[in-house]
Order: C-alpha cells, then sequence, then structure tokens
C-alpha cells in the first residue's frame, strides 16, 4: 500500500506548520531559541533575515532534519512518529543538489524520484508518470527531460528541483533559498510555478535572502534574527540605499539596545 | 575457442560472467554515492569470514557472506553517524578484517590446503559445481534488489535528506544495500577474488559513463560491459595460462583507457573542424 491510499482528512482550522518554542542547538551552541511559527493552509509565508541568522536551521527543524533540544513541531497536526503519514504531502527544495552524483542522472530520473513520496514501493502507475511529466512542464523544461541533470545551468538545476518537490503533488512546498544565484529566466519560470502551485490551493514556506520575482506571491513574513523571531507580519522592504547591493549597515535612526529588523549582516 | 570444451573452463567462464553482470549492477550504487572504494574495505573484512569457515570446517562462502554482511552493516553506521573520526573506525575495520582473515587461514593450514591467494585473487578455475549453485543463487538475490528497487535505491543515494523528507524507508534501504554489497562481495571472490572484486563495481561504471547520460542506461551499459570484460578476461586467461581474475580486471580497465581516448581523439577531431570553420 502506498502513501496516497491512505486518504488524510485535516481537521478544519489545524495549522499546516505549528512550531512551538522551538530552540535548535549545534554542538551545545544555540542555533534557534524559542521559535513559533504558525502557518495556515493557502498561506505563502517567507522567512528572512541576514546570514548565519537560523532561517535555515528553522526549515530543517520543521522538516525534521534538525533534532529539537526544546518545543515542538507539527505538520498537519501531527507529531512525532506521527508526521509520518504526512510525508508524502510535503515538497522540499532544498539549496542546492546535494554534493552532487558521481553517476549521470537525467531530469526525468531526478523528478521521478520525487513522485516516490506518494507512491510507496508498490510499481508506477500512469498517474504516476503523468505527475512527473506535468511538474517538470510546471518548470518550463519538458524538452531536457532526457538530458542529463549536470548539462544544465545553475538556475535550471534549481528548476529540477521544485520539479521533484511538485512530483508528489504536495500541500505544503518547503523552500530553502530556491532562487540564490538564479538566472533572471530561471527566476521568472519559478515564480510561475509557485503561482500554480498556490492557486491550486497549496501552502508554501520559502526561505529567502532576497524575495526577488517571489514577492508578489507572499503574504507574509517572518524575519529571523540571532535564532529567535524579530518580526512576523507583512514583508518589510529594504527602500533606498538599503535595496542595493552592498549597502553600509548603518541604522543610525535604530535603538542599539534591541535587535533591528534587518540587523548586522544583512547585505541585501 | 576449444578451450572452453572443458567443464572447469566452462564453470570458470559462468562464475566470471554471474560475477561481471551483478558487480557493476551494485556498483553503480556506490559510485553514485561517491563511497567507491567501499566495496574494497568489505572485501578486506569477508577474508576473517573465509578464515572462520576454514578453522571450524564450514563452507568459506557462507562464513564469508555473514561477516562481510555484518561488517557492512558496521560500515553502513559509521556513514550515517557521518563523525571525523569514521575513516579511523573504517580503517580499523577494515585491516582488523584482512589480518584477522589472513591471522585465521594461517592457523588452518595444517587441516586444509586452502590456498590464501585463491580467495584474495580468485581462482575461478577451480569452481565447481556446488559453487555456482551458490553464486547463481546469491547472484540471483542481488539483481532483484538492484534491479527491481532502482528507484528507490536511486533516490537514497542521489539525495538522502530528500529521501528523509519524502517518507522513505531510508534506513531499512540503507542496510540492505549494505547487506547486498557484502552479498556481491561474496559472489565476486571465487572469480576475482577479495583485493579486487571492487575494480569490477567500479571500472564498468565509469567506463559506462563516459557515453551515458542517464543513471538507467550507465546501469545497464555498465553489466553489459562488466559481462564483457569477464568473458575476455577468462578467455585470454585460458588461453594463455594468465591469472584469470587480473586478466579480467586489466581486461576492463584497458576497456576504460580505450574509450576515454577514443572519445577523446573524436572531440578533439570535432573541435579542430569547427573551428577550421567547415
Amino acid at each position: 500500500m502506498s502513501p496516497a491510499d491512505t486518504p488524510v482528512i485535516d481537521r478544519p482550522g489545524v495549522p499546516v506548520v505549528d512550531v512551538r518554542g522551538a530552540t535548535v542547538a549545534y554542538e551545545r551552541t544555540p542555533v534557534l531559541t524559542g521559535v513559533d511559527l504558525r502557518v495556515s493552509a493557502g498561506e505563502v509565508v517567507a522567512i528572512l533575515g541576514p546570514n548565519g541568522s537560523g532561517k535555515s536551521t528553522l526549515v530543517k527543524a520543521i522538516l525534521g532534519l534538525a533534532p529539537l533540544v526544546a518545543g515542538s513541531v507539527a505538520l498537519f497536526g501531527a507529531t512525532g512518529s506521527g508526521v509520518r503519514r504526512h510525508r508524502h504531502r510535503i515538497g522540499y527544495v532544498p539549496q542546492r543538489l546535494g554534493a552532487g552524483s558521481g553517476v549521470p542522472a537525467t531530469v526525468g530520473e531526478v523528478v521521478a524520484a520525487g513522485r516516490l513520496a506518494r507512491r510507496g514501493l508498490r510499481p508506477p502507475r500512469p498517474a504516476d508518470r503523468d505527475a512527473v511529466a506535468r511538474a517538470i512542464a510546471a518548470v518550463g523544461l519538458t524538452r531536457r527531460a532526457d538530458d542529463p541533470v549536470s548539462a544544465l545551468s545553475g538556475g535550471q538545476q534549481q528548476r529540477v528541483l521544485i520539479a521533484r518537490a511538485l512530483a508528489a503533488e504536495p500541500d505544503l512546498l518547503v523552500l530553502d533559498e530556491p532562487t540564490a544565484g538564479v538566472d533572471a529566466t530561471s527566476q521568472d519560470a519559478f515564480a510561475d510555478a509557485l503561482r500554480s502551485f498556490v492557486s491550486g490551493g497549496g501552502t508554501v514556506l520559502l526561505v529567502a535572502h532576497e524575495l526577488g520575482p517571489l514577492q508578489p506571491l507572499v503574504t507574509r513574513a517572518i524575519v529571523i534574527h540571532s535564532g529567535r523571531v524579530a518580526h512576523d507580519g507583512a514583508v518589510p522592504e529594504p527602500t533606498g540605499y538599503h535595496a542595493l547591493p552592498g549597502h553600509e549597515h548603518v541604522h543610525p535612526h535604530a535603538r542599539t539596545d534591541r535587535t533591528g529588523i534587518w540587523g548586522p549582516g544583512w547585505d541585501q | 575457442m576449444e578451450i572452453f570444451e572443458y567443464a572447469f573452463m566452462q564453470r570458470a567462464l559462468l562464475g566470471a560472467l554471474i560475477t561481471g553482470l551483478i558487480a557493476p549492477a551494485l556498483g553503480i550504487y556506490l559510485v553514485q554515492r561517491r563511497m567507491a572504494l567501499i566495496g574494497d574495505g568489505i572485501g578486506h573484512i569477508a577474508l576473517t569470514g573465509v578464515g572462520l569457515g576454514l578453522l571450524t570446517g564450514s563452507a568459506p562462502v557462507l562464513t564469508a557472506v555473514v561477516v562481510a554482511a555484518a561488517g557492512a552493516v558496521a560500515v553502513e553506521l559509521v556513514r550515517q553517524r557521518g563523525r571525523a573520526s569514521g575513516d579511523i573506525a573504517l580503517a580499523l575495520l577494515f585491516y582488523g578484517g584482512i589480518s584477522g582473515g589472513v591471522f585465521l587461514v594461517a592457523l588452518s593450514s595444517g587441516r586444509t590446503n586452502a590456498n590464501l591467494t585463491a580467495y584474495l585473487f580468485g581462482s575461478p578455475l577451480t569452481t565447481t559445481g556446488p559453487d555456482l549453485a551458490v553464486m547463481a543463487v546469491l547472484g540471483g538475490l542481488v539483481l532483484a534488489v538492484t534491479l527491481l528497487l532502482r528507484p528507490w535505491l536511486f533516490a537514497i543515494c542521489h539525495d538522502e535528506e530528500y529521501a528523509h523528507v519524502a517518507g522513505l524507508p531510508v534506513r531499512a534501504l540503507n542496510l540492505l544495500l549494505a547487506v547486498t554489497t557484502a552479498v556481491t562481495v561474496t559472489v565476486a571472490m571465487r572469480a576475482v577474488g577479495l583485493l579486487l572484486v571492487s575494480a569490477l563495481m567500479v571500472v564498468p561504471v565509469a567506463t559506462a559513463q563516459l557515453v551515458t547520460r542517464g543513471f538507467r542506461s550507465t546501469m545497464y551499459l555498465a553489466m553489459a560491459i562488466g559481462v564483457l570484460a569477464s568473458a575476455l578476461g577468462v578467455g585470454i586467461a585460458g588461453v594463455y595460462d594468465t591469472a584469470p581474475g587480473a586478466t579480467v580486471i586489466l581486461v576492463a580497465i584497458a576497456t576504460f583507457a580505450l574509450l576515454a581516448t577514443g572519445l577523446g581523439a573524436v572531440r578533439g577531431w570535432r573541435r579542430r573542424r569547427t573551428a577550421a570553420g567547415t
């Protein structure tokens, strides 16, 4: 029996993601401290923050890749081992494709691996092949489906990863800096794929350094600073010279006794 | 070739063909994970199993499977921890395995006329009917795992973190892959030996991916190259009376070298032609 054969009905009003008091530490150094985050169905939430603020760690904690020292993470209302039966509903898009594979793999093969979350251990059905083809089409790579991933540009490789996540037809997409170092064409293709996912009722949680063409899609922003939530609400818009790359991080108007939203190290 | 009219040559050839078929089918996952040399380490550990078998009078192939599987699971546990000290742990396992094997085989030398080099470098010409039956059964298991579970094994070797998030049974698949590696090493022991088995897991895969674009095509071509090198190697060894295991590996490496230089020459010629503006 495959995961998709077990229909999962969420109780109404249960958040898709519910993080409470999450604390994560690497080698005893706390990276996240008491983070709360609730994401409801249909929301597009951006997690912003400077390098090393802990925003990627928060995503890893939500996905169960970073162990919690304290607090809890619930996905679709399930905690602990109960998350297992919701795993196929989560599409994860990592920053980049691991350390790279030692053997060539085609776009189609990598995207088909994403479908396994929903397929379980049963043989593929036509619906599985259709879902893989649709996911590849959604990111505009149909003509490259039989090409090795290594022959693609960085931006195209990133699109392969979002297609892999979409192939499982998830309810929640979790993206870790999906547009970092991605060319404009790929950023637009990315935004299009995300837009159609959201219009289909999907929920998105995305870690970003810069939102770029994704900005209009985002309904709420969380700013993580030094492992804590510094802001939760509308997307804070850096204006004027703040928006320019490489601007000086001088905030003469900011009170020095509290953490600024765009604290030191924010380099966008 | 009339040399294959001898039954012992036929058995040697069959054993080599089984090995040539299954070693790359398993090896492709190790290469994909950038752990191409792990098969060599498992081979070291398997020698302790051979020694135990000879000493206790049980079939060395079976004790080798058990000890190699235990070693492979230990290697997998070390890999999962991902610690910096993992290297040292592997060194202890591998060299403990091979020295334990040499020690035990020497202890048993009074009781058997077993030859250490036969296990280290293969002795396909002494393959018996029962040997061949064991190789066929174990080889069939390896093929079943590596071919039928290809999508799942591909997923965990390609991006283990993603496989975790997607809810695949990553730990079970990893352990299965470890045990299958051990079984492959043991099957290959007779044909190419414990010290050369890793070459047949890696070299055909490296050769295939010179020309392939995808994982599945690489796998099938690597298996074909493995079979070809094994057949050719045993044939050459039979005719010229060379060491069969080493001949098989040398043929595999020569295939790689020929294809790599051939492709390089073709590409260079194309570049020059394009540069000449024709």
